[in-house]
């Protein structure tokens, strides 16, 4: 508010002004209009349902899940404090960080919804089109702003994104849900294939920023990789052309079946070139001065960010290698938990919030606190939440890691596993989701115990596990190394394996490799992939290298060969 | 039915064409299937279309000039098809009459409709205007363009709705 006049901008993500909290407080209002209309039963369930979901609020088996936006990821230790306060006041004292970079609370009641969303607008934060069939939460790249390979920092276009679809009028009602996500750097973390909109921002010939653009990639029942729609459009246009993409699915993505409806069916149904066709006649036909993204735009948005002061002592690189030399545990961590940083005497953090046998993503209201504390001690005040439900520090001095490292370790945050086998990714599964055909949970639970030395896990090296109760494809299972699915069999739950997806670079869609199994089979069954991987791996090849120059056969031999 | 405009109830001078009968005098909101029968009618009175979801706005672009209104509808208020309608109606069509939402928008979807262009809301009788008036007033800006000449809040993409 008045504050930031006297306050340096907080680092990472733009600031609002009065009329940006102003407008929050203006929704804050409906919401709790729209809930005493529903609790008084002028509105009815069907017609209250969208409202909430417009606002992050699901019904699931036992309670209501609200669902807290964090734009691009970004938050600063104020906004870290609310989240832990609102699992402390209103959860069961934790909360849940999401593939989406969201957090979201599983044990809230209706009636205190408006009362939390008030206490988040107070922060700058609020839980607008984290559900429903609008332009969801934009993602982007948990290292964006200091990873060393970054060609352009994404976020300023990720929070233009965020402005331009908030409430968005002709955009609210789409035929499904709407995901976009943004990077700046040739390396995808952003998984941009996979989304409905993949953004990937590059310096163009003459410096200004360009876009590649791919649509119509996503998980689900139907999982494919997104195909790239533009390679090179101009800043400028950035709005208009995805205005363009929106309408044509808003005009023709079916409506008649829920998992017909995203836009990758419209895409393979018209094929990309009759679907670019549609879009460029509507990108020629747009009044593009109306959508034009000006320079001047994005300079007052980026003028809103703050920058941190990347200033360390000479020696920090010498006194990391130092404390690394003397103390192997710090060591191994640093080798499995840090990232390359842009700037000299920095690096990137990420700190695993999954403990061997715990569940992927939850964090108590201790540990958020904890993050909140130490993103002011070592790392200017900020975090981001990963796709991988992971928390990055993005820029720590060298010189500082080993007492990030204790901060860390008094938190039960210091598993050295970021990447490795015990870095699963799982949906919420039968233990909280309707939907659900199995438990995702406890069986990522079993995998991450199994594999809990931490030597055997460096061993293992790069892998991504990732689990789904369903068919829907929350824990992208798909885009696993390996991937497993839950299914019902007759009442019981089993899972399906499937091999080789990738989200990355390479991305592909895993492959199914034979009958589901019971679920310690399935532990089982990972364990032997993990020795055949093991046994037949070349020099530097990852799981995934092995499986893809093998084929299938070893691995399926392994686990189904009756010995 | 009632009608409703800039928040508050008016009064509805147009009547839907009856089913198996002429068309006859007077302002008549003709389905699409009747738009060429309604164009040459030599009764006076203003004419109006109901288009249906599914249609192509660009369908009525020979019929722009003798049409002084065009029906969108909601099927359910779920089926946001009729918002991309309007716009296209106003942005790529010119169309400058009147635009009116029928079915069953909410008061919620109330700003949407008119910030793609749509400038009546048909409600079932007996509906309450207030929320509708309540959503109207509701927010003092907006993040994207529109197809209205809204002001400039002075910042970035903002906008002050009319
Ligand atoms: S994948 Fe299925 S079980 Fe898991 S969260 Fe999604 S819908 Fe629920």
């Amino acid at each position: 508010m008045s504050d930031t006049a006297t306050r340096p901008l907080p680092v990472g993500h733009y600031t609002y002004d009065q009329v940006d909290h102003d407008f929050l407080r203006a929704r804050v209002e409906q919401f709790r209009d729209q809930v005493a209309r529903r609790i008084s039963g002028e509105l009815s369930e069907d017609e209250f349902k969208p409202l909430r979901l417009m606002n992050g609020l699901y019904h699931q088996l036992h309670a209501y899940m609200l669902r807290v936006a964090v734009p691009y990821g970004t938050m600063d230790a104020r906004q870290v404090r609310m989240l832990a306060h609102i699992a402390r006041t209103y959860d069961r004292d934790y909360g849940h960080f999401t593939t989406r970079q969201n957090i979201q609370f599983n044990w809230i009641r209706l009636e205190d919804t408006p009362e939390i969303l008030e206490q988040l607008a107070s922060v700058e934060m609020h839980a607008i089109q984290t559900s429903g069939n609008c332009i969801r939460n934009v993602t982007s790249d948990e290292f964006a702003g200091a990873a060393a390979d970054e060609l352009v920092d994404p976020r300023v276009h990720a929070e233009i994104l965020r402005q331009w679809s908030t409430l968005h009028p002709e955009f609210t009602f789409l035929p499904r849900k709407f995901k976009i996500a943004i990077s700046g750097s040739p390396h995808d973390r952003v998984a941009a294939r996979f989304h409905d909109i993949g953004v990937v921002a590059k310096p163009g010939p003459d410096g200004a920023v360009r876009f590649e653009v791919f649509v119509g990639g996503g998980m689900g029942r139907t999982p494919i990789v997104g195909v790239r729609i533009h390679d090179h459009l101009p800043e400028e246009d950035l709005l208009a052309y995805l205005e363009a993409i929106l309408r044509v699915y808003n005009a023709y993505g079916r409506r008649d079946n829920i998992y017909k409806a995203r836009i990758k069916i419209l895409v393979q149904a018209l094929g990309l070139d009759a679907f670019r066709e549609k879009v460029e006649a509507e990108f020629a036909a747009m009044d593009r001065a109306r959508y034009r993204l000006t320079p001047e735009t994005v300079a007052a948005i980026r003028a809103r960010f703050g920058t941190p002061d990347l200033i360390a002592p000479a020696d920090a690189p010498a006194k990391l290698a130092a404390d690394r030399a003397a103390n192997p545990h710090f060591d191994r961590w640093a080798r499995t938990n840090t990232h390359p940083h842009r700037a000299p005497g920095f690096i990137c953090v990420a700190v695993s919030v999954k403990p061997a046998g715990g569940i992927p993503g939850d964090a108590t209201s201790h540990q958020i606190d904890a993050l909140a504390d130490i993103a002011e001690r070592f790392s200017f005040d900020e975090l981001r939440v990963t796709h991988m439900q992971n928390i990055v520090f993005g820029h720590v001095r060298q010189d500082e890691l080993l007492a990030l490292w204790h901060a860390l370790g008094e938190a039960g945050l210091a598993t050295p596993n970021l990447g490795l086998i015990g870095d699963i990714i799982a949906c919420p599964g039968l233990d909280y989701c309707a939907l659900a055909n199995a438990r995702s949970i406890p069986i990522a639970q079993k995998i991450s115990a199994r594999f809990a030395d931490p030597t055997l896990q460096e061993q293992i090296g790069r892998i991504h596990v990732n689990i789904s109760g369903c068919i829907n494809a929350c824990g992208h299972h798909h885009a696993g190394h390996i991937g497993i699915l839950g299914v019902d069999k007759k009442g019981e739950e089993f899972f399906q394996i499937t091999l080789g997806g990738s989200a990355e670079d390479d991305a592909a869609i895993g492959q199914i490799i034979g009958p589901a199994l019971p679920e310690d089979a399935t532990v089982d069954a990972v364990a032997r992939l993990i020795e055949t991987y093991l046994t037949l791996r070349q020099e530097g090849e990852r799981f995934l290298d092995t499986y893809r120059r093998l084929g299938q056969a070893p691995f399926k031999d392994s686990v189904y060969a009756t010995a | 039915m009632p009608l409703l405009e800039s928040g508050v109830l008016a009064a509805d001078p147009w009547r839907p064409a009856a089913e198996d009968e002429p068309i006859g005098a007077g302002d008549v909101i003709v389905p699409l299937a009747r738009l060429d029968e309604g164009l040459a009618r030599s009764d006076p009175g203003r004419l109006g279309v109901l288009l249906p979801p599914e249609a192509e706005p660009s369908a009525l672009r020979a019929a722009l000039p003798g049409l002084s209104l065009i029906a969108v509808t909601f099927p359910i208020f779920r089926d946001g098809r009729a918002f991309t309608q309007a716009r296209t109606l106003r942005e790529h069509l010119g169309f400058t009459g009147e635009i009116r939402a029928t079915g069953k928008p909410l008061p919620d979807q109330y700003e949407f409709l008119r910030r793609c262009g749509v400038t009546t809301v048909e409600v079932p009788e007996g509906t309450d205007p207030a929320p509708w008036a309540r959503e109207h007033a509701r927010f003092d800006v907006a993040y994207q363009p529109s197809i209205l000449n809204e002001t400039r809040e002075g910042f970035a993409l903002r906008r002050i709705p009319g």
